[in-house]
């Protein structure tokens, strides 16, 4: 394999004298309602290599696997194996041709033994099974690619790392040649992952293709031969990989070149701390989620929560929230200490909170706007829809709510105007008038418009002198409206910087985790 | 006191078995697919009227058995179309066939009601071996349904736990979204399976009727041994190894009162020990019914829950 090219090409990638390409796919488009999850994407990947497909949460990575695998139809484009085009109609038909997808989330019964789940779904299997050559066969399977499992072992009983293994053995043991890992770090303690390396290059040497799909950068970097990175669902790069590889600028292609950081903060006073929050730290069944976290966000100030997804942005929203209790440190909201006090103490002194699943979450779908609205404000046994009549009317009109009055149904407005309808049930308050505001991705998915719409009350309410707390996985909208940006990193803020002086490539690698600037 | 009486009981004890054993693997077989057939009563019942209809038209009691399983097939049917394909909820659904299925025992027994046919399931014969003292009929008295029942319960294990579809089977219960993934359909696996258990239990049906009463008479034909199956694939932890001891417990059980009557033994009140399977049957249905104990009891991990391939 030649790596020795050091380049960045923004097209197909061509290397003569390598070895041949097992699969490829040309000009992909997979469509979502309301997301195009990818946009005409090449890929390929050659005999005894590791291609990764790097990329942010929501960039496509996912997709394109599903895609490679039959687990997914696209919408445009074909796929190449060994020459011939092929149409995979479904996982079944991915593995007929050697194409096996090992899932973040294993698709592996706990009850069964290793051996069981390892045959589950072959073909060529006997009707009647005896499990001492069944046993025997897996274990011969294992052990020929250096991967030792006890085929007796029940699946229940065995730690991440080897339910992995036992997934991976699975996809050989049924002809697998071309293996996609779907962020298989993710579940992996770092020894583990030693481990899976390991594992990865006993296959490329006997000449199985590996697809890495991930978005740490720097396991990506050791791990790879090459590497493709999508953003927003397409191919913003190809970039050849082990250790040679520029990681700024791979940070950058991953989270976007074109950031302006056009200001439209206004100028304006901050008050008092608003929210304080001390050492807090959450174990989830015993694994840190979040790490030591302090930080104050004063009125009139927006603060950013910059990472990638899964860094522990969603916990840390919801213990403010009162929706978790934190494993330990202490949540102050206007002077109150909220922590293990629950949502309703929180929201009692002026906690607003916009989640990341709106519709999930944030509204209840099946109920009219009015009746959303009264979730918060109306605490009494009857319910007086009557009263909040004209403040519902008001606020459509306010924040430019595009619905048939009051009673239009939560679940058939537009993902812009639910956003709108949770950030004026949130924003006009309850009984307590809103202090803190808490919101996460707020414009995920929503069109130009709504945006600039979001960002706009966002800006008025900081304006007004709410304290903001705005934890978002799109960093250009964290860096344009934020004050004072913090990164988030498996757990624990790993950057700080002033909002204005906050820089790009510093940010990107902090949210990679390449940083060792701690705040 | 009379052995005699003891003997009978006994053999009586294992030929209700027999429906206990048929209408339990049923039940089983549908809940390793991980569908909750609470309809199991009501297709009990049902198949029992259809089968006796249709051996005392043709005067045939194999074309009943035969009938019956049919019917329980297609009760069963309904049952996995509404929580298989429209992902009803698989208690209302079940508690509706019981309803459905006594109504059409009903209507269609009413003509029938009282009524006796002329054959009856003769017993097997084994020559002398039948007339070895106490052991001779109960072990050698029973006719061939009960014998095929036993064999049925063992071969079901085999089946279950050593052979490829067993396997698949057992995944699907568990663990859907994985048999998914491997290119299996759990639609096709779960209704395969729900009709499989319906004509079971609906040749469990078929046999109480032909061997058992003779008669139909709507009220006391099953006595709610349907509920009975239900709880027995719970104390039987999903084997069918163990539905055949189950069984035959629930069936002295359901026999002692009336020998204990006979016997006129009155330190326990026979009111209470008539009680007992259906107290152990509540227990057990309240268990089956809430997702925590379920999986407590080691109920198949998707038991009562609809599949839904998670696009994003």
């Amino acid at each position: 394999m030649s790596n020795t090219s050091h380049e960045v090409a923004q097209g197909p990638h061509h290397t003569s004298g390598a070895a041949p390409t097992a699969l490829s796919a040309h000009s992909i488009d997979k469509k979502f309602p309301g997301v195009l999850a990818n946009d005409s994407v090449d890929f390929d990947v050659r005999a005894g290599e590791v291609h990764t497909l790097l990329g942010e949460n929501g960039a496509g990575k996912s997709t394109l696997a599903a895609v490679l695998c039959g687990l997914y139809q696209p919408d445009a484009g074909y796929l190449i194996r060994n020459g011939k085009r092929i149409n995979l109609s479904s996982p079944r038909a991915g593995l007929q041709h050697g194409i096996a997808m090992v899932h973040q989330h294993f698709r592996l019964v706990d009850r069964f033994t290793v051996s069981e789940n390892v045959i589950l779904g072959s073909r060529d299997l006997p009707y009647r099974l005896i499990r001492r050559e069944i046993d025997e066969k897996v274990a011969a399977v294992a052990e020929s690619y250096g991967l030792p499992i006890d085929p007796e072992a029940i699946v229940g009983t065995l730690s991440v790392g080897q339910r992995q293994r036992v997934e991976i053995v699975k996809a050989l043991y049924q002809g697998a040649e071309i293996l996609l890992l779907d962020e298989p770090t993710a579940v992996l303690v770092p020894s583990e992952v030693e481990k899976l390396f390991e594992n990865v290059h006993a296959m490329t040497a006997a000449g199985k293709s590996i697809v890495f799909i991930s978005h740490k950068l720097g396991e990506v970097v050791e791990i790879s031969d090459r590497i493709t990175v999508l953003r927003n669902g397409r191919v913003t790069g190809h970039v050849s990989g082990r250790g040679t590889t520029d990681t700024k600028e791979l940070a950058r292609l991953m989270v976007g070149r074109d950031i302006e950081l056009n200001s439209q903060r206004a100028t304006h006073a901050m008050g008092h701390e608003v929210l304080q929050i001390r050492d807090l730290s959450l174990d989830v069944d015993d694994v840190a989620v979040l790490t030591d976290i302090s930080f104050n966000v004063r009125a009139g100030e927006m603060v950013g929560i910059a990472g990638v997804a899964g860094n522990g942005q969603r916990e840390l929203a919801d213990t403010i929230a009162g929706l978790i209790s934190p494993t330990s440190g202490s949540i102050t909201i206007s002077g109150a200490m909220t922590t293990d006090r629950g949502p309703i103490a929180a929201r009692e002194v002026g906690l607003a909170y916009v989640p990341e699943d709106r519709l999930g979450v944030g509204l209840v779908p099946s109920m009219s706007i009015i009746d959303n609205l009264l979730l918060t404000r109306n605490r009494q046994t009857v319910v007086d829809r009557f009263s909040v009549r004209p403040e519902a009317t008001r606020l459509i009109e306010q924040f430019e709510i595009k619905a048939n009055g009051p009673d239009h149904l939560a679940r058939k407005l537009s993902g812009g105007n639910a956003q709108k309808v949770l950030l004026a049930r949130e924003l006009s308050g309850g009984r307590t008038a809103t202090r803190l505001l808490v919101v996460c991705s707020p414009t995920r998915g929503l069109d130009v418009g709504a945006i600039e719409t979001v960002r706009r009350i966002l800006n008025d309410a900081r304006s007004a002198g709410q304290a903001i707390l705005l934890i978002s996985e799109d960093l250009d909208e964290v860096l344009s409206l934020s004050d004072r940006v913090l990164v988030l990193y498996r757990g624990a803020v790993v950057h700080e910087a002033l909002g204005e002086a906050a820089e790009l490539s510093q940010v990107g690698a902090a949210m990679a985790g390449l940083s060792s600037q701690s705040h | 006191m009379n052995d005699n009486i003891w003997i009978l009981m006994s053999a009586d004890a294992i030929a209700i078995a027999t429906t206990l054993i048929l209408a339990g693997l049923g039940a089983l077989f549908t809940e390793r697919a991980g569908v909750l057939n609470l309809g199991i009563e009501g297709i009990l019942l049902a198949s029992a009227v259809s089968s006796f209809l249709a051996a005392d038209a043709s005067g045939s009691i194999w074309l009943g058995l035969v009938f019956g399983a049919l019917i329980g097939a297609i009760l069963a049917s309904v049952h996995a179309v509404l929580s298989v394909v429209f992902r009803a909820n698989q208690i209302v659904a079940g508690l509706a066939l019981v309803i459905f299925g006594t109504g059409l025992a009903n209507f269609l027994g009413k003509p029938a009601e009282g009524k006796t046919i002329n054959t009856v399931i003769e017993p097997l014969s084994f020559g002398s071996l039948s007339d070895i003292p106490v052991i001779g009929p109960i072990v050698f008295g029973q006719d061939i349904i009960t014998y095929s029942a036993i064999l049925l319960a063992i071969v079901s294990s085999r089946y279950l736990f050593s052979t490829r579809p067993g396997l698949e089977l057992r995944a699907t219960g568990d663990d859907p979204a994985t048999v998914d993934a491997q290119g299996l359909s759990v639609a096709r696996i779960r209704i395969r399976y729900t009709m499989f258990g319906g004509a079971l239990v609906g040749l469990g049906g078929a046999w109480l009727m032909l061997a058992q009463s003779a008669g139909w008479h709507q009220a006391a034909t099953t006595n709610g041994l349907g509920w009975i199956a239900l709880a027995l694939v719970v104390f039987a932890g999903w084997r069918p190894m163990r539905i055949i001891f189950g069984a035959v417990l629930f069936g002295f059980t359901l026999q002692l009162p009336f020998t204990l009557q006979a016997e006129q033994i009155t330190f326990i009140p026979s009111a209470f020990l008539e009680m007992l399977p259906y107290l152990a049957t509540l227990i057990a249905l309240i268990a089956l019914s809430r997702p925590g104990s379920r999986n407590l009891l080691g109920a198949p991990r998707s038991l009562g829950s609809p599949f839904v391939r998670d696009e994003r």
